[in-house]
């Protein structure tokens, strides 16, 4: 099972209350973790990644133990620690604007 | 008694204010969609408790919403857990992709940047929403960068008309200082093919084929700020009102000057008159009398702030060039905030209802055709849009 934190307004979008978890059938990368989110979510498609391009957001990143993963390919292996359940998969928005 | 609703979209969220037809007691419900950008939200002709929304912020991007009972409840048309038997996400909702197809988009990719140079088009969110006015289903979206997109089953898919980026004059579009939006889009309820819309830094632009082609209509203006001042786009036209009863007849807020148009758009002359600036974001047309126009007179296009601190609407009962200040009950003294493009409307009653939002979190109202005003609300965030609907 797949830890998800997402930000607080996108909580609020899909109705969604404190952690959202996962099950990832295959590898487990940003990608995998993304599609499946989205694919519980609808409604949060286009508000993490572009609904286009799949890219990031340029003010959302992504950390896992502790480490910026928002670089990372999207198809790089997340932690062993994200993929076991046993650290959650962050999505943070940048701290910007009033 | 009639009703009124009052839609407010601001920058943390939207607030919905009601009351009876005597416009005095008012009830503010809100704010929904909390913290996100609420640029503009409308309610359907066709179908008053249809209200569109558009909800957008710049870590998230842009996500629709509907409410199919006056703004009590919202959805995101498409958003819910539905599937296809394969199990992957069903609905296009939210998703604005540019027609760049052979046969409508004639793949066209790139515009004027603020320093001369080509950039792609990028979508970046809705400004303005403008349902059908007899199909409660269909709903008009102009865009940034500047598009004009349809959806035509209750907002689920979106489509864009791309005649308008197509027809030629695409290319040297640029950005005004807010970005390149698309924010005025109206219907001619006497002639279902026609549409005008308004873009900044663009112009105006009219189809008469219900959105396939376009042209520009821009014949008139001068802006001293281009290298043509009489170049038939690159106008920085902030806001078009038109009275339902004389689509012909179009008034127009500038970036400066104030301007007027007897035919439809093909030509304009300025009406600015005895205005104190012309420079400004509003204007909209009394509902009843259709030459007395209403425009916010903001002090510059680097100072956008009312002129001596007074706030004040001018009111034309000619159809502009003559101008009075009405001032009862807005203040006149250390008042610096901006009443942003969207940000006025007018109701329908017998004694016509005029409202308007500023950047300062202020809703003011008048319930006799501007001739006194209070603020239903004080202490919103900045407002960005207000819609008015009159209710049986």
């Amino acid at each position: 099972m797949i830890r998800v934190i997402i930000p607080a307004h996108l909580r609020t979008l899909a109705h969604v209350e404190g952690e959202v978890k996962l099950e990832i059938l295959g590898p487990v990368t940003q990608r995998s973790v993304l599609d499946a989110l989205e694919a519980r979510y609808p409604v949060l498609r286009g508000t993490i990644r572009d609904q286009v391009t799949r890219e990031r957001r340029p003010f959302l990143r992504f950390f896992a133990c502790e480490e910026d993963l928002s670089h990372e390919s999207p198809d790089s292996p997340l932690p062993e620690a994200i993929a076991t359940g046993q650290e959650p998969f962050l999505i943070i928005g940048a701290i910007a604007g009033g | 008694m009639s009703e009124v609703r009052v839609l407010v979209g601001t920058r943390k969220g939207a607030f919905i204010l009601t009351a009876d037809g005597n416009r005095q007691q008012w009830n503010i419900s809100g704010p929904h969609f909390t913290g996100w950008e609420i640029y503009h939200l409308k309610g359907s002709p066709a179908d008053p408790d249809r209200i569109y929304a558009s909800q957008s912020s710049s870590w998230s991007g842009q996500v629709i919403q509907r409410s199919g009972d006056g703004g009590k409840t919202w959805e995101t048309p498409g958003g819910g857990i539905t599937t296809t038997p394969q199990g992957f996400p069903m609905g296009e909702s939210n998703k604005f992709v540019y027609d760049a197809s052979p046969e409508t988009g004639k793949p066209l990719t790139t515009h004027q940047f603020y320093d001369g140079t080509q950039r792609p088009w990028e979508f970046k969110r809705v400004w303005h929403l403008e349902p059908s006015l007899s199909d409660p289903n269909t709903v008009y979206a102009g865009v940034e960068d500047a598009a004009l997109f349809r959806s035509t089953d209750d907002a689920h898919s979106e489509h864009e008309l791309a005649g308008l980026r197509g027809h030629g004059t695409g290319p040297k579009w640029q950005p005004g200082a807010g970005g390149m939006c698309l924010h005025t889009i109206l219907l001619d309820r006497s002639n279902p093919g026609r549409i005008y819309v308004a873009i900044s830094a663009a112009g105006a632009f009219r189809s008469d084929d219900a959105g396939k082609s376009w042209r520009p209509i821009n014949r008139g203006l001068k802006s001293q700020y281009i290298p043509d001042p009489t170049a038939e786009v690159g106008h920085c036209v902030h806001r078009i009102a038109m009275h339902p009863s004389r689509p012909n007849v179009l008034f127009m807020q500038k970036h400066w000057d104030v301007m007027r148009s007897d035919d439809s758009g093909d030509s304009w002359t300025e009406v600015s008159g005895n205005l104190p600036t012309d420079f400004g974001f509003v204007i909209d047309v009394h509902a009843h009398e259709p030459e007395t126009i209403y425009v916010i007179p903001i002090k510059s296009d680097s100072e956008h702030f009312p002129l001596e601190g007074k706030l004040r609407v001018y009111r034309s009962r000619t159809g502009g060039n003559e101008w009075e200040a009405l001032t009862n009950g807005l203040p006149q003294r250390d008042c610096y905030v901006n009443v942003l493009r969207d940000a006025m409307a007018v109701d329908s009653l017998d004694k016509c209802g005029i409202y308007f939002g500023t950047t300062g979190g202020q809703v003011y109202a008048s319930a006799d055709a501007g001739d006194s005003w209070a603020p239903i609300v004080r202490d919103l965030p900045p407002v960005l849009s207000v819609e008015v609907q009159t209710l049986p």
